[in-house]
């Protein structure tokens, strides 16, 4: 009896056996959430970050490059400091912020490093290299900053910062992480996926305090980085800084472009900035200040910045009518019942050349008469609508009321109105010729931005055709892998022969016209037409379209300067001395060099008393301060270099005293 | 027979030393564990000779003498000891450190055997169970006062070889009910447990013949039906008074692992991990990285079995499982072949010992028990265990040589 006792102790025995053993037949085998959180204990991702691409001017300069800085890492367990005041010193630090900064460290992890100083530069880590070797604990990890050795073309590289909530959120596929860094606007915006590279994947092993101990399965999963194309541009960095010094105390846009490629040689945003300070680690510091500066750095004034084209618009106005039929160049209009005020007094003496030559008023009157009422409609409302529709159709070949389509984000689609625009405003058949005559000479209801009227220079530097501007020309290698778009040939759909008569009009403004002391420039045949944009607001602008030279045109520009007062001298002699710069490599005319350098347009702009009803980029703050501008002082990103530095970056927006 | 079973442990003794290395880097290196475990395997091996040469009757002849040194130095080692987490257990000589509660379980299974061994000793009478409860309670009671309790809780063990003894089935059903509600309070709300309780008592009553309902019978279902009340009505008490903290979170995460997975239930969810991410086949030799890296504490003593499941799978674990079980049916099945009391109530205890060790190390490693530091026999680091071990088998296969006269003289 007692002996079968035996049975029952191994009974109990196997039955232990078996519960453990279907135990682990449930752990190991049926439920495998166990093996992957295996995996995530003990497998760690790191991401590896890629040089972005830098990007070169049209002559290979550099205009953007990575330049190395050193952020310092501190693991609080190894930390040893023998004196923390000589420390801080070193280090450039209030006793304050370094406790504060070893407490978040502490906080965070004793064993693993955190971030103790970001991007130090080069200059300022060589300095406190030696010395740290002192104090344990510390350690470094390369990184990179964008650096701009240019120091121009801020708005339109644009700049690099961290991943917003928002992006980070609106990603489709996550590719970004909180703390990556992204190109917010510009080129950096409009490239990213180009600049920014291929992130490699390392998977490494590391034990339970977050140690690493060697990469998993010898890297077989590993994926390397691959570094971001460089971007090749049409950009003349050259002209681009010197137009920045033609345009320092004023308002307003440099925009020149090859005709021959479509291609942007320089983009010139008045007030500008060095967008080395955006790049520092006192970005937020200095967006701020840029942010609050009442002339507004930040826009990219020629693509977002909306004017009236003016005087400038009877180019198209010109053209467009001879396609019509409406007008032949030999046609003669007189002053006389036009209810505009003419400066040239040639009434009934101009041909369509010398009306441009001499930007005649009344004889674009009669042009745009002629246009609309060019069918065969009887009924002079009808006849307008179809006409305008008609002129509409014409005028939208050359770019205007569209977006272009250059290669930069938030460029703005101006406006070109049709009949139904003026049906929606009046009512079908209540509007006629004379309810939108203002269009005949460029006011009204259109709106134009500067590298619009710059690709219409290009248009009839080209006698008809053009490609969509665009900056960069290659992509990795330069003429390589830009989009097909920006090699595709437009045609505006206007005879060839009609251009002439244009460019002759265009010459002689010039050489014998309105502009003559302010634009001419020896050797060169400069073709350029002024423009005045009427602000009722304030002074009016400035506006000049050229191209030069006439045969073979190298250079088709636009120069708008805002509040520089009536015609359009303040923006030729800006234009002119660009055109010769880029053509000469060289300015002759010092005199006139100087002058346009020290001519200072800022006290004109001046704030709106309510919102203006065109788009054009109206400070704010009062006129009384002309010196406002230097509120953007530039932002050394490294202290070691600010000497050196700050005297070029400063320079295009110093305000001199007159 | 016993042939087999030396090759057996012989084997299995190769595996402990096989194992332990995964867990570290150089073999032979004296400073690692792999190393020290090496010589401890050396010096078991010595002991193992000298076991067999040193004549069958002085284990039957000294158990008390045994006994009684184990007990002195359980005495002297809470006076000398050194402290390792929180355990005056240790007697510390130079790298090496020997717990002596370790061996304590071969002084106590020789003691108990030579008592039984006396002619008209009867576990069915009192004073003879109070005996022996007296020569287990006594080494248990210093062991805790060393506050080891995880090593006590072995000498609970010894209740099997006593039942197979004689001792009246009612005590290992007593016990099984005691732990049975113990845990079931903790999951159960105590209320339903007492309507249970009361109504299985009812029930009981109804069921039993009429002419069975003597007042005895129904005073007994009465006081067994009103203890048990008491117990589910002390377990609070006792678990939140009597245990310490660290006692009480190991008994917390028992019932809910995911509790605190980063604080108190961080061991065993690891050693989880560990195991469960072994599949079927296991990583492979040396390619663990819950254990290689830390994940799972105390991975080359107490939780060894983590290492067996991630690097050698279900397979690994099933073979090691079935190897243990196996080597109980044979200790046992050996045991009842035993010619002498001593020899027999020996052989039990020792299967008691190693049962309630498997049960325990491997059931915490995969969640099935609280986690308490008792070694897996044969596989984890430590001299005093493997040592230990080593003599209470090797005791037993001398014992038994004498009865197959193989290695008699």
């Amino acid at each position: 009896m007692i002996e079968n006792r035996k049975y029952i102790i191994i009974g109990v025995f196997c039955l232990i056996g078996l519960v453990y053993l279907s135990r682990l037949f449930y752990l190991q085998i049926l439920d495998d959430s166990y093996s992957l959180e295996s995996s995530s204990n003990s497998i760690k991702r790191v991401i590896e970050i890629p040089y972005r691409g830098q990007i070169y001017d049209r002559n290979g300069k550099l205009i953007v490059y990575n330049s190395p800085v050193y952020d310092l890492y501190v693991t609080p367990k190894k930390v040893s400091i023998p004196d923390t005041l000589a420390f801080c010193r070193l280090v450039g630090l209030e006793r304050t912020e370094f406790d504060s900064i070893m407490a978040h460290a502490k906080a965070y992890s004793y064993v693993k490093p955190s971030l103790f100083l970001r991007q130090l530069s080069k200059e300022d880590f060589a300095r406190i290299q030696d010395a740290l070797v002192d104090y344990r604990g510390f350690e470094h990890v390369t990184s990179s900053m964008r650096t701009y050795p240019a120091h121009t073309l801020a708005n339109t590289l644009g700049y690099v910062a961290e991943v917003s909530k928002e992006q980070l959120e609106a990603q489709e596929t996550p590719y970004y992480r909180q703390g990556d860094y992204i190109g917010r606007s510009g080129l950096e915006k409009q490239y990213e996926s180009v600049l920014r590279g291929q992130r490699g994947i390392k998977f490494v092993m590391q034990n339970v305090r977050g140690v690493v101990k060697g990469s998993w399965k010898n890297g077989a999963f590993d994926s390397l980085a691959v570094a971001g194309k460089n971007l090749h541009t049409g950009i003349d960095v050259e002209i681009q800084q010197y137009a920045d010094t033609l345009m320092q105390n004023k308002v307003g846009s440099v925009v020149a472009i090859e005709p021959s490629t479509g291609q942007v040689l320089c983009m010139v945003s008045a007030p500008t900035y060095d967008p080395n300070i955006l790049s520092s680690r006192h970005f937020s510091k200095s967006y701020a200040q840029l942010a609050k500066n009442p002339y507004k750095p930040l826009i990219n004034r020629p693509i977002m910045a909306s004017y009236r084209p003016g005087s400038t618009f009877k180019l198209i106005q010109a053209l467009v009518a001879m396609q019509d039929g409406a007008v032949t160049p030999s046609s003669i209009f007189s002053h006389a019942g036009v209810p505009m005020k003419c400066h040239c007094f040639r009434s009934g003496r101009l041909n369509i050349s010398g009306a441009v030559q001499y930007s005649c008023n009344p004889y674009f009157y009669h042009v745009f008469r002629r246009l609309l009422y060019n069918n065969s409609e009887r009924n002079t409302f009808k006849a307008s609508a179809t006409g305008l529709q008609h002129w509409h159709d014409m005028v939208s070949r050359f770019g205007i009321g569209q977006k272009l389509g250059i290669d930069l984000p938030g460029e703005l689609k101006g406006s070109l109105p049709d009949a139904s625009y003026y049906n929606r405003m009046y009512g079908e058949n209540h509007w006629k010729f004379s309810t939108v005559y203002s269009l005949s000479i460029g006011e009204g209801e259109l709106l134009i931005n500067p590298l619009k009227m710059a690709n219409v220079a290009a248009i009839i530097a080209n006698r008809g055709w053009y490609y969509t501007p665009h900056i960069v020309s290659g992509i990795g290698k330069p003429g390589e892998g830009i989009d097909p778009k920006y090699l595709e040939k437009h045609d505006v759909g206007i005879n060839p022969q009609y251009f002439e008569y244009v460019i002759e009009g265009m010459q002689g403004a010039v050489e014998n016209g309105t502009v003559t002391a302010a634009a001419k420039i020896p050797d060169i045949v400069i073709c350029g037409k002024t423009g005045t944009s009427q602000n009722r607001k304030g002074k009016d602008h400035s506006i000049f379209v050229a191209f030069a030279p006439r045969e073979n045109p190298k250079i088709a520009i636009a120069v708008f300067v805002e509040n520089a007062g009536w015609g359009g001298i303040a923006a030729a002699s800006v234009a002119s001395l660009v055109i010769e710069k880029y053509i000469k490599r060289q300015v002759v005319d010092h005199a006139l060099d100087k002058k346009v350098k020290e001519a200072n347009y800022l006290p004109g702009v001046t704030p709106p008393q309510k919102p203006a009803p065109k788009k054009i980029e109206p400070p704010k703050d009062s006129v009384a301060k002309p010196l406002m501008v230097k509120a953007i002082p530039p932002r050394p990103t490294a202290p070691a270099t600010v000497e050196a530095k700050s005297s070029i970056a400063s320079r295009p927006v110093t305000t001199s005293e007159n | 027979m016993l042939y087999m079973a030396c090759v057996l442990m012989g084997w299995l003794n190769v595996y402990a030393a096989v194992y332990s290395p995964e867990t570290q880097t150089g073999l032979f290196d004296l400073s690692t564990n792999a190393g020290k475990q090496l010589m401890w395997i050396g010096t078991t091996a010595l002991l193992i000779i000298a076991i067999l040469v040193i004549n069958y009757r002085f284990w039957d002849t000294f158990a008390f003498v045994i006994y009684g040194i184990t007990i002195l130095s359980l005495l002297l080692v809470l006076v000398a000891g050194t402290n390792i987490n929180g355990s005056r257990s240790w007697f510390k000589l130079g790298a090496f450190s020997i717990q002596p509660a370790e061996f304590a379980k071969l002084g106590t299974a020789l003691a108990l055997a030579r008592y039984l061994d006396y002619p008209n000793v009867n576990l069915t009478k009192l004073k003879d169970q109070l005996w022996c409860a007296g020569i287990i309670a006594l080494p248990a009671v210093l062991i805790i006062a060393s506050n080891e309790t995880g090593s006590m809780l072995v000498f609970a063990s010894f209740i099997i070889m006593l039942y197979r003894e004689g001792l009246p089935g009612i005590y290992p059903l007593i016990a099984i009910v005691v732990v049975t509600l113990f845990i079931l309070t903790l999951i159960v709300p105590k209320l339903y447990l007492f309507v249970a309780i009361l109504a299985l008592g009812i029930l009981i009553f109804f069921m039993t013949p009429r002419y069975q309902r003597s007042v005895q019978n129904v005073m007994v279902i009465g006081i067994a039906a009103l203890s048990m009340i008491l117990i589910v009505a002390g377990v609070d008490f006792f678990v939140n008074d009597v245990l310490q903290p660290h006692q009480q979170n190991r008994i917390k995460v028992l019932i809910n692992p995911a509790a605190d997975p980063l604080g108190a239930g961080w061991n065993v969810t690891q050693a989880k991990i560990a195991i469960g991410s072994g599949r079927l086949q296991g990583k492979g030799f040396l390619e663990g990285t819950q254990t290689k890296f830390d994940f799972v504490p105390e991975q080359s003593t107490d939780f060894i079995f983590c290492t067996i499941g991630e690097e050698h799978g279900f397979i690994g674990s099933m073979i090691v499982v079935s190897l243990f079980i196996f080597l109980l049916c044979r200790i046992v099945l050996l045991a009842e072949k035993q010619r002498t009391r001593f020899a027999r109530v020996y052989g039990y205890s020792l299967a008691g010992i190693i049962f309630f060790h498997i049960m325990i190390n491997i059931g915490m490693t995969i969640g099935l028990m609280p986690v308490i530091g008792i070694p897996l026999p044969f596989f984890s680091y430590g001299g005093s265990s493997l040592w230990s071990f080593s003599i209470l088998l090797f005791i037993f296969l001398k014992l038994d040589s004498r009865r197959v006269g193989m290695f008699a003289r």
